[in-house]
């Protein structure tokens, strides 16, 4: 508690105090720490705050931040290392889905009273990263910041600096987990706004399979950042079947990092559903480090007001026969804006890569706004690569065939849209995440409950 | 229970219909025949409410009113019913729960109790029945991947189920083999009654050997040339359009001399 560290904008305008908060908050986290991780660590975090310290947050000038503008959370000097506030069962409950384990998190730290971890499989941990690196650290070893590269970008050094907690999922060669795992991560703004960074690992070893969720959620209103970083190591063999979904408030700030590894004939998947979040940047980086590997990386977004939602992909193809596909979709209304950067990195040796990017976009106002960037960089010559990306309105035509057989105009237009988002939907096989999802889309479509008759 | 009233339409500054009359009584089938482009489409989506398409001059009279206010879907919930002449491929959407949607709504409008799952379902068998439709084809998604027949023969079976008091068929049998076209046919067939009326828009006399009409009318660059009874599509069978187009040529010519 002695540690909280609070600086408003209003006293510290100035970026050099922005920085000192920080600062003050790295240290925070070394103080509060010590002795309870590996020294090993304890270094890293040094190089990467010095890195930030360096190279600070990115402008708008930064060739891939050019339509983010992030100013609004450079400038914010959020609280860091604040306590946990308590939350109570019922504003979980929302968030849980039966029959899975659920890993739950309140502003950056586990929360032991509201996780639920039923019995799992021999050899599979399922956990707080915290409690692991004070007990068990050398197992460790060689897997933390192992994939996601803090040296260039600045949100990733951050996380690796400040970072306190998050989820650590192994799973143990050949051995299969039945449920799902469900990382439940919920803001909790009280007061001054904060920030917080989540810092979870999946390592599913070779033959080994799991699925997971990854929530973001608010429980109340009130602004904060929260800046996760997930590395996931996919190993020979393996099959990994991830969701993620972005549900919180309006207020809220999410910067994220999906760093993904792909070890030989592994078999990944993921579903990333935007909805929440006043500004949502996604950086989704996949190495595809092994032959014969298929990668599946799609993604909703729907967003209104004065949203921003951008996703940042970049698919590298480092070795030969693999697949990779993006699906990535979005509806945006109001004066939403969305961006979508899919970057495809084909190496030398990665023959017969097959790579197909598509990303569609819906805009339901006139002053909705839409960037989307392809971009391919292949150094392989015997490779299928494609990609395509559309921005549209609603089809008229098909609004009339509808409302033609009686169906307001409103409705058709919902029916429409959710139309447009079925195809993601339908791939969801978590029957939770699903529904979920399929309610979110009814609640926010107008004459939602004449979709959920028509669907 | 159908009066159009000298009705001019325009797309994009193009006139299209340029004053067209039809009266349309209940129990009575109306074929419209007539060249591409003539405005056989234009005039049933006026009908059905697009608002693409600007009435410059006329009315068109449903039941009694003026629809030129009423919105597409006060039409159909009204009873008017169009068969697309190019149905449009709606996926994500199931065709079946779309069609109870679109029931319920009608049902809503005429203060009927909204039919629950299992109620519909029945009903929903019972009219797959008239067009002999496929059970597979009612679980997928709106005329998604359905062929030219197929998606034909869903509008018939949407009309089915709609049960519409006045229905537009644009070209329904256009592209159809015989076996489909008879099933088309015998679909409309089994509808007909003397409280519905159908106008029936076609290319193609063959239709009408099974649907067999009380009045057809030819339409020529937006305007009815010629009304008659069924011999009409006879005579236009072994004539051609050329017949009457140059008929009105010479009488539009005699007319400025
Ligand atoms: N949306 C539109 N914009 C511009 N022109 C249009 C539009 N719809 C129809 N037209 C024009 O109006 C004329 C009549 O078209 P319409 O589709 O009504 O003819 P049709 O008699 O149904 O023809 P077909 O037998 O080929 O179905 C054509 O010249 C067509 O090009
Ligand atoms: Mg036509």
């Amino acid at each position: 508690m002695s540690a909280a560290i609070a600086a408003s904008a209003t006293e510290s305008p100035a970026r050099a105090t922005v920085q000192d908060v920080y600062r003050l908050g790295f240290e925070g986290v070394v103080r509060r720490r010590e002795g309870r991780e590996p020294r090993s660590l304890t270094a890293l975090r040094a190089q990467a705050f010095e890195r930030f310290s360096h190279i600070g947050f990115p402008g708008k000038r930064d060739e891939e931040w050019r339509f983010t503008d992030i100013s609004p959370i450079a400038r914010s000097g959020f609280r860091l290392g604040a306590e946990t506030p308590s939350v109570s069962a019922e504003a979980i409950e929302k968030y849980r889905y039966s029959g899975t384990h659920e890993l739950v998190f309140i502003n950056g730290r586990f929360s032991a009273e509201h996780s639920q971890i039923e019995a799992l499989p021999e050899g599979v941990v399922v956990g707080s990263l915290a409690d692991a690196l004070a007990n068990t650290p050398e197992r460790l070893e060689g897997h933390l910041a192992r994939h996601a590269k803090f040296e260039i970008h600045p949100f990733v050094a951050l996380n690796t600096a400040l970072f306190e907690d998050g989820a650590l999922i192994r799973v143990p060669k050949g051995v299969i987990v039945d449920r799902p795992i469900n990382i439940i991560h919920v803001g909790r703004p009280e007061g001054e706004a904060f920030a917080c960074f989540p810092r979870h690992m999946l390592i599913a070893e070779e033959s080994s399979q799991v699925t997971v969720v990854e929530q973001y959620g608010s429980v109340g209103e009130g602004a904060y950042l929260t800046c996760p970083v997930i590395e996931v190591s996919t190993e020979d063999n393996a099959v990994i079947d991830h969701y993620k979904l972005q549900r919180e408030s309006t207020d809220a700030f999410h910067v994220s990092t999906f760093q993904l590894h792909q070890l030989r004939d592994s078999n990944f998947s993921s579903h990333s559903i935007s909805w929440g979040g006043g500004l949502v940047r996604n950086d989704v980086n996949a190495i595809l480090a092994g032959e014969g590997c298929e990668s599946t990386l799609n993604g909703l977004y729907m967003v209104e007001g004065s949203q921003l939602v951008d996703n940042h992909m970049r698919v590298e193809h480092k070795a030969a026969h693999c697949d990779s596909h993006e699906l990535f979709k979005g509806i945006l209304e109001g004066r939403a804006r969305a961006v979508f950067n899919g970057r495809i990195y084909v190496h030398k040796g990665a023959q017969k890569t097959d790579a197909k990017q598509t990303n569609r976009n819906l805009l339901l106002s006139p002053t909705a706004l839409c960037n989307s960037h392809p971009q391919l960089e292949i150094f392989a010559d015997d490779v299928k690569c494609t990609h395509g990306s559309t921005v549209g309105q609603l089809d008229e035509t098909a609004v009339f065939y509808l409302r033609s057989r009686g169906i307001g105009e409103e409705a058709a237009k919902s029916l429409l849209t959710y139309a447009f988002a079925a195809d993601i939907v339908g791939r969801i096989k978590v029957p939770e995440v699903r529904r979920d999802l399929e309610e979110f889309l009814f609640r926010r479509l107008p004459r939602g409950e004449v979709v959920r008759q028509a669907v | 229970m159908l009066e159009i009233k000298n009705l001019h339409v325009s797309v994009e500054g193009q006139n299209i219909l340029r004053g067209v009359n039809l009266t349309v009584s209940p129990g009575e089938v109306h074929a419209i025949m007539g060249p591409n482009g003539s405005g056989k489409s234009t005039l049933a989506q006026v009908m059905a409410g697009k608002d693409e398409y600007e009435v410059t001059e006329g009315q068109i009279f449903y039941k009694g009113e003026d629809l030129a206010e009423a919105a597409p879907e006060e039409r159909a919930r009204e009873g008017l019913f169009l068969a697309f002449q190019y149905p449009v491929e709606i996926p994500g959407v199931s065709n079946v729960y779309f069609l109870k949607a679109a029931l319920n709504a009608i049902r809503k409008h005429r203060g009927q109790e909204e039919m629950d799952a299992m109620d519909f379902l029945t009903y929903v068998r019972d009219k797959m029945k008239i067009v002999k439709m496929d059970e597979t084809l009612l679980n997928r998604p709106v005329n998604e991947g359905f062929s030219g027949g197929e998606k034909k023969r869903n509008e018939i079976f949407h009309m089915a189920v709609l049960d519409p008091t006045l229905a537009v068929l644009d070209e329904t049998d256009s592209g159809l083999d015989i076996d489909a076209l008879k099933i088309v046919a015998d679909g409309v067939n089994s509808l007909r009654s003397e409280k519905r009326a159908f106008v029936v828009i076609t290319h193609y006399q063959r239709l009408l050997n099974y649907i067999v009409p009380d009045f057809v009318h030819v339409l020529v660059d937006g305007k009815i040339v010629r009304s008659g009874g069924k011999e009409l599509a006879h005579e236009l069978e072994e004539k051609g359009y050329a017949w009457l187009e140059e008929g009105r040529a010479a009488g539009a010519s005699a007319a400025t001399v």
